[in-house]
C-alpha cells in the first residue's frame, strides 16, 4: 500500500467510528449532549399536520404573534417535538406528533380565545348562541359557507369573503386584549349544584376593568353575557358592581374547561385561523409503515449485495463492504443533521443504494476493460477511476439538480412530503461519491499487494495478461 | 450487436407503440388527479368489528352524504388488527370545512360507528382548493425548471464535444419520451386500477427525469470519449454503435440493481408508497431504454440530417419518431 492509501484507510476507519458512535449513541445523546435520536416523520409515528390560514388579510407581524401564541399553547398542552412554522404571509404550519387525539388538540390551538362581556340590553341569550359583538362583528361561524354539491369543482375561496352576516350587534363591554393572563387559573370544580360544573376563573384589567365596573354599577339585576369567540357561555344576572374585573367561565365537562383554560392562559390569537389543509395518520398505521420499510430496506440491501458479489466477485465484495459503510454513514448523517425520516424519505434512501452501486458498476466495468488490455492491477485501478469519473460526475450533478428542485418544490405546503425524498436522495448522491471514489478505491488498493488478489477469476475474467506478469515476477 | 444503430427506426417504432396508447388514454380520460392537486379529503377507516366483505360501498356513501359529503367515492380494502384481517374503506370526499373541521369529522365517525360498531380512523387528509391549486402550479414549474437546468448543465458538460447543444437537446428528447410514457401509463392505470396522480407521483416523475438523464449521460460520455480517439475509417454511426455496446453491461447491471431495490419496496415497502415505486420502476426501465435506443440514436439522425431523406423517400417506419 502506498502511504496515500494508508492515510485514506485511516480516514475511512475514523469516519466509520464516528458514524457508529452516532448511530449507537446511548439514549440518543452524542457529543456535547446533542440529541441524535432517530426522528420519524408524522407518517411514520402518527400525528397531525395542519395548514392554518388567517381568516382575514393580515400582516406578517400579526402572524408572528399568532405563531407565538400557538407555540405557548402547545407547550401548555405538553406535546413534545411539535412544530409551528410561518409559511408565506398569512399561513402557519402546525405539526403535532403521536398523541391520542391530535384533531382535538388542533382545535384547542386554533380557537381564537377572545373573551368578552357583552351588553345584551336586558336579554338572556341561550348558551351556545353565536352572536355578533362590536369587538368581533363578523364571526367566521356566521359567514355564509360555499354551497357545494356532489364532487363539483370547489371554489370555496369566496366562502371566506367578508359578507355581512345577519343579526344584531351587541355592545362589547370588555376587550379580549385586557385579560390578565396571570389571573387565569386551571379549571376548578364549581360545586353549587349536584351536577359537576367546571369553572375557569379570569380577570380583566385596565380600561376593560373600569368599563366593566361602570356597566355593572348601572345595570344591577339585569343580565350580562360572557362570550368566548362569539359563542355565549352564560348570562349571569348582575348582583353588584363588579370591582377588579373578575369573572369565571363555566362548562359542564372538564375537557371543555381545559380547552378554554389553554386558550385564555396563553393569550388570544390576534386573528381567527381556518384549517386549509390537514393530514392525520394514526400511530398504528405509522408503525406498520416503519416495519415494512425496515424489511424492504434489508431485502433490498441483501439482494444488491448478493448480485454485486455474484457478478463482480472480488470488487463486488469490496463494493458491498463500501455499501454497508454507506448505509451506516447515511443513518449517522440523518441523526446528526437531523433529517426527519418520512416514508418517501426512506424510499429515497433505498433508491440511493441503487445510485451508490451504479458508480461502482461504472468503475468495475472500466476496471475489467483495463485488465483485459493487459495493464497491471494497480494501473488498472487508477485508470478505471480516472475514466469513470466524468460519467459519475455528470450524472450525479444532473440528479442533484433535480433533488434541489424537488426540495424547493416541497416547500409548497400541499406537497411537503416530497422534501424528505429529495433530501435523502440528494444526501445519498453526495455520499455515494465519497464511498465509490474514496472507499472502494482504497479497498482495491489495499488488496492489490496481496498475492491471492492477482487472480483473473476474481475479476470475472479468463485471462489478464498484466496479472500474469505480476505473478511471474513474484 | 453491431446493428443497434442500423435498426434505429425500429427502436423509435417500439417507443411509439407504447407511447401512443398512453397518449390516446391521456386525450380521452386525462389523468386521475389525487387530492393533492384537485383538493378534497381522503379518509382511511378501519372497521374493527367487520370482516372483509361485510361492508357495502353504497351504504357508506349514504352515511357520508347524510353528513354533508355528497358524492363520496368509496373503495373497500382490508387491513390487519392484532393479526386479524378486518374490513377497511378508503373514502374520497370533498375537503373538510375550513372553519369547523373537527365537529364535521366527529359527526362522520360517529355516524359510521352507529352503523358498523367500532371504527378507527387510520389516516385523514384534507386539502383545500387554494392549496391544491398552488401545488399544481408549483408542480408544473418544478418539471419545467428541472428540464431547463439539466439542458443547461448538459450543454456545459459537453462543450468540448462537437455540437454540444445537440447532446443537451437529444437528452431532453429522451427525457420527454420518458415523461410522456410515464404520464400515458399513469393515465391507463388510472382507468384500469384507479391509480391517482398525487404529490408522490410527481416525486417519482422528477426522479425518473433525473435517472433518465443519468443513463443518457453515461452513453453520451462514451460517445464523447470515442469521438476524441476516432479512427479515420470510423463513421459516426459506428462510433455510436460501439459506445452503446461498451456501456450496455453497465446499463443492464445498474438497471438490475435498481430493479431489485424497487422490487423489495413494492413487495415489502407498505401500501402508501406502492404507486410511487411502481411509477419509478416503469420510468427507470423507460429511462434506460430511451438513453440507449432513443437519445444516442437521435444523435445519429441529427448527424446525418436524415430528415431530408424522410420526405424524399416517403414515410418510413417511425418517421415521426424525433418528436418523441
Amino acid at each position: 500500500m502506498r502511504s496515500r492509501d494508508i492515510y485514506s484507510f485511516i480516514f475511512i476507519l475514523l469516519i466509520a467510528g464516528i458514524a457508529l458512535s452516532i448511530v449507537f449513541a446511548p439514549e440518543g445523546r452524542w457529543l456535547f449532549n446533542r440529541n441524535v435520536s432517530v426522528r420519524l416523520g408524522l407518517d411514520l409515528r402518527g400525528g397531525t399536520q395542519v395548514l392554518l390560514r388567517a381568516a382575514e388579510p393580515v400582516e406578517r407581524s400579526i402572524m408572528q404573534t399568532a405563531a407565538g401564541v400557538i407555540e405557548r399553547r402547545i407547550n401548555g398542552l405538553g406535546v413534545a417535538e411539535s412544530v409551528v412554522q410561518l409559511s408565506g404571509d398569512d399561513r402557519l404550519i402546525v405539526e403535532i406528533p403521536g398523541i391520542d387525539n391530535p384533531e382535538q388538540a388542533i382545535e384547542t390551538l386554533r380557537g381564537t380565545g377572545k373573551l368578552e362581556f357583552i351588553d345584551t340590553r336586558g336579554e338572556f341569550l341561550a348558551p351556545g348562541t353565536i352572536v355578533r359583538t362590536t369587538g368581533s362583528p363578523n364571526p367566521i361561524a356566521l359567514r355564509p359557507t360555499a354551497t357545494v354539491t356532489g364532487t363539483e369543482e370547489i371554489t370555496s375561496t369566496e366562502a371566506t369573503s367578508p359578507t355581512v352576516p345577519e343579526g344584531p350587534i351587541y355592545e362589547s363591554i370588555t376587550d379580549g386584549k385586557d385579560i390578565d393572563l396571570n389571573s387565569v387559573q386551571p379549571p376548578q370544580i364549581a360545586g353549587q349544584s349536584l351536577q359537576n360544573q367546571f369553572a375557569v376563573p379570569f380577570a380583566f384589567t385596565g380600561e376593560s376593568a373600569r368599563r366593566l365596573e361602570q356597566f355593572t354599577a348601572a345595570n344591577i339585576q339585569r343580565p350580562m353575557c360572557i362570550v368566548l369567540d362569539n359563542q355565549v357561555f352564560s348570562c349571569p344576572v348582575v348582583q353588584a358592581a363588579l370591582v377588579g374585573g373578575r369573572g369565571e367561565i363555566t362548562t359542564s365537562t372538564r375537557q371543555d374547561a381545559e380547552q378554554i383554560y389553554t386558550q385564555l392562559k396563553y393569550g388570544a390569537l390576534p386573528v381567527p385561523l381556518q384549517v386549509e389543509s390537514s393530514r392525520t395518520v394514526s400511530a398504528s398505521l405509522g408503525q406498520g409503515s416503519v416495519d415494512a420499510s425496515i424489511v424492504a430496506g434489508l431485502v433490498g440491501l441483501l439482494t444488491v449485495a448478493l448480485f454485486m458479489i455474484l457478478f463482480y466477485r472480488l470488487p463486488g465484495f469490496l463494493a458491498t463492504v463500501a455499501l454497508l459503510l454507506y448505509t451506516l454513514i447515511s443513518f449517522a448523517l440523518y441523526q446528526l443533521i437531523p433529517v426527519t425520516l418520512t416514508l418517501p424519505g426512506i424510499a429515497g434512501f433505498i433508491l440511493s443504494i441503487g445510485v451508490a452501486v451504479d458508480a461502482n458498476v461504472l468503475i468495475f466495468a472500466r476496471l475489467k476493460e483495463e485488465l483485459r488490455r493487459g495493464r497491471s492491477l494497480n494501473a488498472s485501478i487508477d485508470a478505471a477511476f480516472v475514466e469513470a469519473w466524468p460519467a459519475i460526475r455528470d450524472s450525479s450533478v444532473a440528479t442533484l439538480i433535480t433533488c434541489t428542485i424537488l426540495f424547493m418544490f416541497g416547500n409548497t405546503f400541499g406537497v411537503s412530503l416530497i422534501k424528505g425524498f429529495a433530501l435523502t436522495l440528494g444526501l445519498g448522491i453526495l455520499l455515494s461519491l465519497f464511498t465509490s471514489m474514496v472507499v472502494t478505491r482504497t479497498f482495491l488498493h489495499a488488496i492489490n499487494p496481496l498475492p491471492f488478489a492477482q487472480n483473473p477469476w476474481l475479476y470475472e475474467l479468463k485471462d489478464a495478461p498484466g496479472m500474469r506478469h505480476a505473478r511471474e515476477a513474484a | 450487436m453491431d446493428k443497434l444503430v442500423k435498426l434505429r427506426y425500429w427502436w423509435f417504432a417500439l417507443s411509439l407503440l407504447i407511447i401512443i396508447p398512453g397518449l390516446v388514454s391521456l386525450a380521452i380520460f386525462g389523468l386521475r388527479l389525487g387530492i393533492d392537486f384537485s383538493g378534497g379529503a381522503l379518509w382511511d377507516i378501519q372497521f374493527v368489528e367487520r370482516a372483509p366483505g361485510q361492508l357495502d360501498t353504497e351504504r357508506i356513501r349514504t352515511i357520508f352524504a347524510a353528513q354533508g359529503f355528497e358524492g363520496a367515492l368509496v373503495q373497500l380494502t382490508e387491513s390487519q388488527v392484532d393479526g386479524r384481517t378486518v374490513a377497511s374503506a378508503v373514502v374520497r370526499s370533498r375537503s373538510l370545512s375550513e372553519t369547523d373541521p373537527e365537529s364535521q369529522r366527529q359527526r362522520v365517525l360517529s355516524a359510521l360507528s352507529n352503523e358498523y360498531g367500532q371504527v378507527n380512523q387510520q389516516s385523514l387528509q384534507s386539502v383545500g382548493a387554494t392549496v391544491s391549486a398552488e401545488s399544481t402550479r408549483s408542480a408544473v414549474i418544478a418539471v419545467i425548471a428541472a428540464c431547463v437546468a439539466i439542458l443547461v448543465y448538459l450543454t456545459l458538460a459537453f462543450r468540448r464535444a462537437p455540437h454540444p447543444v445537440r447532446y443537451g437537446i437529444c437528452a431532453i428528447l429522451a427525457m420527454i419520451h420518458d415523461v410522456v410514457l410515464v404520464l400515458g401509463i399513469a393515465s391507463i392505470l388510472g382507468v384500469v386500477i384507479g391509480m391517482e396522480v398525487d404529490a408522490l407521483f410527481l416525486t417519482a416523475l422528477l426522479t425518473v427525469i433525473s435517472f433518465s438523464v443519468h443513463d443518457t449521460i453515461v452513453v453520451f460520455d462514451r460517445i464523447r470519449e470515442n469521438l476524441i480517439n476516432r479512427r479515420p475509417t470510423e463513421t459516426f454511426d459506428d462510433i455510436v454503435n460501439h459506445s452503446i455496446v461498451q456501456t450496455l453491461p453497465r446499463s443492464v447491471n445498474t438497471q438490475l440493481t435498481t430493479f431489485f431495490t424497487l422490487m423489495a419496496l413494492i413487495l415489502f415497502g407498505g401500501e402508501s408508497i406502492r404507486n410511487l415505486v411502481l411509477i419509478l420502476l416503469i420510468g427507470l426501465i423507460s429511462g434506460t431504454y430511451s438513453s440507449i435506443f432513443n437519445a444516442a440514436q437521435l444523435l445519429v439522425v441529427w448527424e446525418n440530417r436524415e430528415w431530408n431523406r424522410w420526405f424524399r423517400r416517403g414515410a418510413q417506419p417511425g418517421a415521426e419518431a424525433p418528436a418523441t
